[in-house]
């Protein structure tokens, strides 16, 4: 019989929203012939939630979807004693999603002390310092399926993850969604004319879009394989960082009409400077339809 | 440049020749050309040249640790030293950059060539309504506000309609300026 790594999907605070999109997985059947779930909320699994809380069932890596409170319950125990129990047997612990990683909207659920594993959005939580180097977040609201499959296969592989500062994979978190943007002309020349779902059209300037300063691969790893938000013409809403959600997520934040929030690691005076220029310029094609009549 | 800028600032600039700036530089018209292809050019590169200049003032009261308010009072007391010191840098901007745009629409487009000096301003304002001294409102109603009712000052002056130095009226200026566009 094939040797799978044995994985226990521990639901905290969560929508599910993160189960949902692993289940989009285009691959499931290859993957469930390299892993085993003991337990997972929605598939089928050898043992139960009971047996997961009762017993101490062999286990290689404890995935954890949703915020983390002690307060909240599955099958009558903490979670935080149950990630306490399994994290004492298991290779590595994964953040699955933004919750588990900072808290996320969870934060705001009304159980005490809610918050990620290592994370309370961005403030470094010190409850389960003894498992930082066994964890590896990958956040998004949801996960990205591909991100999450392939962080397992890595563990699953022993190859060594290079992690950012949020324990996350720099080979998923290391670029901005920006990155691959088919809308990437509109943004150099700041051409702004959008509706959503339209086609054409930088997001930026008014519809709330935060790819260049969200870290992530949405455009490099498409979502089901075809699309991404900002491909569908609906602005990045800056899920996989630690501030998610702010509020007003379809306009942008402005200071006299000059973006509040900047692409990542570019000055205030460089960017307008190139804006400047930038915005000097008409540019008919741009401005028209890409299938006008 | 400078030669050029004042000639181009007192005669206007298709009264001012490159023979005009040659001699005034004692330069053979020539060897004139050797540095700049065409008037056009010329007038272009020192828009520029004023901006980088101006910019340059701006930038230094943006990076300082004073409120808002008071940035927009030494704002207005740079542009007015400028102007009383060095007539002939506004005098170009407005006289021959904003009356002889045809000049300007190949390599200068929207705001490039003035872009040091925008720049500042622009951070000058979404500081402030970062801070929440200013209200936020269009970029360029604020603008229009602020340098329009600067450029009218040193134009009335230019024209001798002013009767008392542009200094006298930095304080009611400053006021009217930062009252119009704060949120008190």
């Amino acid at each position: 019989m094939k040797n799978k790594m044995r994985v226990l999907w521990l639901s905290a605070i969560a929508c599910n929203g993160n189960t949902h999109s692993f289940l989009n997985y285009p691959f499931l059947e290859q993957f469930l012939d390299d892993f085993e779930f003991i337990y997972h909320p929605v598939i089928d699994s050898h043992y139960t939630l009971e047996d997961i809380v009762s017993k101490e069932i062999p286990c290689d890596i404890l995935l954890i979807e949703g915020a983390i409170s002690k307060e909240f319950q599955r099958a009558d125990v903490s979670v935080v004693d149950i990630i306490e129990k399994y994290s004492k047997i298991v290779q590595k612990i994964v953040t699955v999603g933004t919750c588990a990683t900072f808290g996320g909207i969870f934060r705001e659920s009304g159980y005490s002390e809610t918050s990620g594993l290592h994370f309370d959005q961005d403030k470094p939580s010190e409850k389960f310092n003894d498992l930082l180097d066994k964890t590896i977040s990958v956040s998004g609201c949801p996960v990205h399926p591909e991100v999450l499959v392939n962080t397992l296969y890595a563990i699953k592989k022993s190859a060594v993850l290079k992690l950012d500062n949020f324990l996350r994979p720099k080979e998923f978190y290391a670029y901005t969604i920006h990155n691959g943007c088919t809308r990437n002309e509109y943004f150099e020349y700041k051409v702004d004319n959008h509706q959503f779902g339209e086609l054409e059209g930088c997001m930026f300037y008014d519809h709330g879009f935060q790819a260049p300063f969200t870290h992530g691969s949405c455009n490099k790893i498409l979502w089901n394989e075809v699309n991404s938000k900002t491909r569908a013409g609906l602005s990045c809403m800056g899920c996989t960082e630690p501030t998610f959600p702010k509020q007003n997520l379809f306009s942008t934040k402005k200071n006299m009409a000059i973006p509040e929030n900047l692409p990542v690691g570019v000055g205030k005076r460089v960017y307008l400077t190139l804006a400047g220029i930038s915005k000097a310029f008409k540019i008919d094609r741009l401005e028209k339809k890409l299938f006008d009549d | 440049m400078q030669s050029a800028l004042e000639l181009f600032a007192s005669k206007g600039f298709y009264s001012t020749t490159i023979p005009d700036i040659a001699l005034s530089l004692k330069m053979s018209v020539g060897n004139m050309y050797n540095y700049f292809k065409s008037k056009d050019i010329l007038a272009r590169e020192i828009i520029k040249y004023i901006s980088v200049y101006l910019g340059e003032k701006l930038r230094e009261i943006n990076e300082e640790d004073i409120s808002t308010k008071e940035k927009t009072r030494k704002i207005i007391e740079v542009y007015f030293k400028t102007a009383s010191l060095k007539p002939e840098m506004i005098d170009y901007f407005l006289r021959i950059y904003l009356s002889n745009r045809e000049v300007f629409k190949d390599g200068c487009e929207g705001m490039i060539c003035v872009n040091e000096f925008v720049t500042e301003i622009m951070i000058y304002f979404e500081e402030g309504v970062k801070c929440g001294d200013l209200r936020e409102q269009d970029f360029f109603s604020a603008f229009g506000l602020f340098m329009g009712y600067l450029g009218g000052m040193v134009f009335l002056k230019g024209e001798n309609i002013l009767p008392k130095d542009l200094d006298d009226y930095v304080d009611d200026i400053a006021f009217n300026i930062y009252k119009a566009l704060s949120t008190e």
